[in-house]
């Protein structure tokens, strides 16, 4: 298990795929980090990392029902595997260990 | 409200195609949210931002093939499995469409095999291309000839003036049967004297002795199986043999069989020319008027025979220059060249009229049945199974809707069509196997199916590859190229599958040409077949049956004939025995130089001369026209003639019995003969020609024994009984007898040999025929299923739609019988003009053919047409 190979992106779009499950697909997942973010987002983007996390094996994909604004096309559904959930609770528990290590006036400060 | 044209363009180029659904289903669906959001305009400028978006190496690249290496067969099985299965249900197509094409492939082969055998002819010699014969050239009643048979001081004037050129020069005289005695055995042999130089020549392949063993003049080779013969097991080497009784010669060594395919195949042994001339000395006295040697000749390295030719081209005629004019008036007037003929043209071009190219020719013909049968069996191949392609349809449409790439179904049926053509080759190989003794009897040839030579199995393997991919490319890229909602629309039928009217005419040319063939060849059998029984129904003047001949082959038999006679009448199976000149299926003596007070009897092209002793008509079986036959009470008969018709007719005399006619050739003095009776013509050579004018004489000049056997005894009871009277007498000669009939029978063993190979390829001929024939009857009672079905609902009968299915195919007949008629009665006249003796050709032949040709037509159609008539409306009609 290589944590370094888990992108600052991927590991958004990761957590988004989890927020989203299971209806997570390229486009509500780029309209959801642009709210949440505020910077544009681009679907080509969404795609090629939920590329690159399904090669890893964080996600599996499926091909989900058609409708009427995509012009009849099928969509690719994408869940976490339980690799991909794993990962991404480790990188919370670093986090999180990270996190309760800093001082609380430090914190205080920041707000 | 659409996203803009251009970029989604733009997309769907350099996107990979696996992905392009879900990428645009993203687009389109983000495209729609955004218009709702801020508007269409912004949305279409984001939108190209987004298509740009996607330019990455990930969505560019494109996936690799489907199936990119298998690691297992399973679609390969697949392909095979089907390709079994459509063979087993379709039992009658599979063997037809098989059957056809190894019977194709087989005729082929044979043809082959022959044509190969015909052009290596004598490659056996290792100096093939420097070995020639010498040849006299010239011109007789208007027809150029060739003649072999030279005169002895050519090969003299060669050997003292020309020797430079020569490696060797060998004078030979023709093979002829011998009889070769050992103390315990005598056989009658084949074997050609030849001067010493002739194993060097041949390159024969010494199993004993050497090359050296002929310096001997009294020496003999013999090949392996003669010497098996005469010798079993022992060692033949340094045996003595006596040829003809009066030769004797040792055995210097034994030759390795020449191959059927050389000239020299025949002759089984070889001896010293001057062997012969030591017991014929008048040879080396002959001048340029007696032609009776051969002369071969080997060439040195680096000298070309056509040069040679030139140089020699005018020995003869400065000699005979230099003699008396008008003796030699007739031999000038041929203007003989001598010129040397190369063996590599010996067996195609050697023969005596220059202008005769029928070995040739047959060659070129045996080459192109071949071929053309091949082929018609290859376009039978592709019509069987494109006729079918209404029942491949629906396979190729599912194959296509699940996924087959158009590749994947071309290579599908290409190895169809190669596993196919692999069964067929199989069963080819069979019945080549199984033919081929059959077919060296019809062709008198002895070919071999040379399995060891790597060069013929590759030959085989391009011929299966070529078979293939002539007939399995149209089946392999037409089926392929179906559309899959077409054909599982079903809606059309075959007529969508763009196989209208005008795709058939090809399949309705090919059963003209087809037909065309077959007429012509059942013409052509049946004006073989009726030549041939027609000169053998031919009266023939003398009765064949139980007459036995045997030749005088040693001298032992001079003085024992009355001997003989009385002996064999003695065991009361021969009813007579006379001596005669030539067999009486031959003629071997000719002459000119008859008179009838002063004025000449021309014979045109001589006449025979056949001394014949006093029982002979008795023995033979002659008929009297008039006159009376010779008897040994009157000595005066020895200065008697008996002729025959046409020499009386020759004559032009209402009743020439009783004149007296001179005949004095040039070479023996002139004698009165009395005429003493006419027999009727007897036909001694060729079954199909005039009968040639013919005298019979009393003269002690004979060659043959002929023997007629008492009728009422069996022929097998007879013979060991004269063998052993002429055991007694002769013991120096084997008893070698031949039958007349057999004899007479082979007269028409050329002719006999034309009409079977006619018939076999008639057969053939019809049989692809109607191959082709079955196609297209299929086909177009597929394409008009329909059609039949509402024209029963509106009330058609069978016979009608029996009618409408035929009509087609017998018109087609039609057309084909009108193109073979002229071809067959071209081909057919010239062919009769070869006899003068000869049937017509009459119209019922052609009517007859045609006939029988428009009721096989009939026959094979039928079973498509009635089948198809019969077909409830109910389920012809329901699948729409």
């Amino acid at each position: 298990m290589r944590r370094s190979d888990l992108g600052e992106f991927e590991e958004v779009v990761l957590l988004a795929v989890a927020a989203l499950s299971p209806k997570a697909y390229s486009v509500v997942i780029a309209e959801e980090l642009e709210r949440e973010t505020g910077n544009s987002v681009s679907t080509g983007a969404v795609h090629a990392a939920l590329q690159r996390l399904e090669q890893k094996g964080y996600v599996s994909s499926f091909l989900g029902e058609a409708t009427a604004e995509r012009g009849g096309r099928r969509k690719r559904l994408f869940t976490v595997s339980a690799l991909g959930g794993r990962i991404l609770q480790d990188v919370r528990a670093v986090r999180n260990r990270l996190w309760e290590r800093i001082d609380s006036h430090l914190l205080l400060d920041w707000q | 409200m659409k996203p803009p044209f251009l970029a989604d363009c733009l997309l769907n180029w350099f996107c990979a195609p696996h992905l392009r659904e879900e990428v645009l289903g993203d687009l389109h669906e983000r495209y729609a949210l955004r218009v709702a959001q801020v508007g269409e305009a912004k949305a279409r400028r984001r939108y190209w931002r987004e298509v740009l978006a996607y330019v990455r190496p990930s969505i560019i690249r494109r996936q690799s093939s489907v199936y990119p290496n298998p690691t297992n067969t399973t679609m390969l099985r697949n392909y095979l499995k089907i390709a079994f299965r459509n063979l087993a249900r379709n039992k009658a197509y599979s063997f037809i469409n098989i059957g056809g094409l190894a019977i194709g492939m087989a005729v082929a082969m044979l043809n082959g095999l022959w044509v190969w055998d015909e052009l290596s002819f004598n490659t056996y010699h290792k100096n093939y291309d420097r070995i020639a014969q010498v040849r006299e050239l010239g011109r007789q009643d208007g027809k150029r000839y060739s003649n072999a048979t030279l005169p002895y001081p050519l090969a003299t004037e060669l050997k003292a003036n020309y020797s430079d050129y020569f490696k060797h020069i060998l004078i030979a005289r023709e093979a002829e049967d011998y009889i070769l005695a050992t103390d315990e055995i005598k056989i009658s042999q084949k074997g050609q004297f030849i001067e010493s130089g002739v194993p060097d020549m041949l390159s024969l392949h010494m199993l004993k002795g050497s090359w050296a063993g002929l310096n001997d003049p009294h020496s003999i080779l013999l090949s392996a199986s003669t010497a098996k013969a005469i010798f079993g097991t022992t060692d033949p080497l340094n045996k003595l043999v006596k040829i003809n009784g009066n030769m004797d010669a040792k055995v210097t060594g034994v030759y390795e069989d020449l191959p059927h395919n050389t000239e020299f195949h025949e002759v089984n042994f070889f001896a010293p020319f001057d062997l012969w001339t030591s017991v014929n000395p008048w040879v080396k006295e002959q001048q340029w008027n007696n032609w009776f040697l051969s002369i071969y000749v080997q060439l040195q390295p680096q000298t070309d025979i056509n040069q040679v030719s030139i140089a020699i081209k005018d020995i003869e005629l400065n000699n005979l220059k230099k003699l008396d004019k008008a003796r030699v008036k007739d031999q000038l007037a041929s203007h003989p060249q001598i010129s040397l003929l190369p063996m590599s043209r010996w067996h195609l071009y050697g023969n005596f009229y220059v202008d005769d190219l029928g070995p040739v020719q047959m060659v070129w013909l045996i080459g192109l049945i071949g071929a053309f049968v091949l082929l018609l069996a290859c376009i039978n191949f592709m019509n069987l199974s494109t006729a079918r392609s209404a029942k491949r349809a629906k396979e190729v449409g599912i194959r296509k809707a699940v996924g087959s790439l158009r590749t994947q179904l071309v290579s599908q049926f290409f190895s169809e069509s190669f596993l196919i053509i692999t069964i067929a080759f199989i069963v080819t190989l069979l019945l080549v196997n199984v033919a081929l003794p059959w077919f060296n009897d019809i062709a008198a040839k002895q070919l071999v199916f040379p399995t060891t030579s790597l060069y013929f199995w590759l030959v085989i393997l391009g011929f299966i590859l070529l078979t293939g991919f002539l007939a399995g490319s149209y089946p392999a890229l037409y089926l392929s190229s179906f559309q899959p909602i077409k054909v599982l629309k079903g809606t059309s039928g075959l007529g969508a599958l763009g196989t209208g009217r005008l795709a058939s005419m090809p399949r309705k040319v090919l059963v003209v040409v087809q037909f065309t063939v077959s007429v012509t060849l059942i013409i052509s059998t049946l004006i073989v077949y009726r030549q041939i029984q027609y000169a053998k129904n031919r009266p023939i003047g003398y009765s064949r049956e139980g007459l036995l001949m045997i030749k005088e082959q040693t001298a032992d038999f001079k003085g024992k004939i009355e001997l003989l006679r009385y002996e064999l009448k003695k065991t009361g199976y021969v009813d007579e025995v006379a001596e005669s000149r030539s067999a009486v299926t031959n003629i071997t003596m000719w002459n000119g130089g008859f008179s009838r007070k002063g004025t000449d009897i021309a014979c045109p092209n001589g006449c025979g001369t056949l001394p014949v002793s006093t029982e002979y008509g008795k023995t033979v079986g002659w008929q009297f026209a008039a006159g009376r036959d010779f008897t040994r009470a009157f000595a005066s008969d020895s200065a008697g003639f008996i002729v025959n018709e046409s020499f009386a007719k020759l004559m032009r005399l209402q009743n020439p019995v009783g004149e007296t006619i001179t005949w004095g050739p040039e070479w023996r003095k002139p004698k009165a003969y009395t005429i003493l009776g006419v027999v009727k013509d007897m036909v001694a050579l060729s079954p199909y020609e005039p009968t040639i004018p013919t005298v019979f004489f009393l003269e002690n000049a004979y060659d043959w024994i002929n023997i007629r056997l008492n009728p009422n005894v069996s022929v097998a009871e007879a013979l060991p009984n004269l063998e052993a009277v002429f055991k007694k007498l002769v013991p120096s000669a084997p008893f070698d007898y031949k039958f007349a009939d057999q004899e007479y029978a082979r007269k028409f063993a050329k002719e006999e040999r034309i009409s079977d190979l006619a018939f076999v390829f008639t057969i053939l001929a019809i049989f692809i025929s109607c191959l082709g024939l079955f196609g297209l009857a299929s086909f177009m009672a597929e394409q008009r299923t329909k059609e039949i079905g509402i024209r029963k609902v509106l009330g058609a009968s069978v016979l009608d739609m029996w009618g409408l299915l035929s009509k087609d195919f017998v018109l087609l007949v039609i057309i084909a019988f009108a193109i073979a008629s002229p071809i067959a009665y071209y081909a057919l006249d010239t062919w009769l003009q070869n006899f003068t003796y000869r049937t017509e050709l009459s119209w019922w032949i052609f009517a007859a053919s045609g006939a029988s040709a428009l009721a096989i037509t009939l026959l094979t159609i039928s079973f498509q047409s009635i089948k198809a008539a019969l077909l409830n409306p109910v389920t012809s009609l329901r699948s729409e």
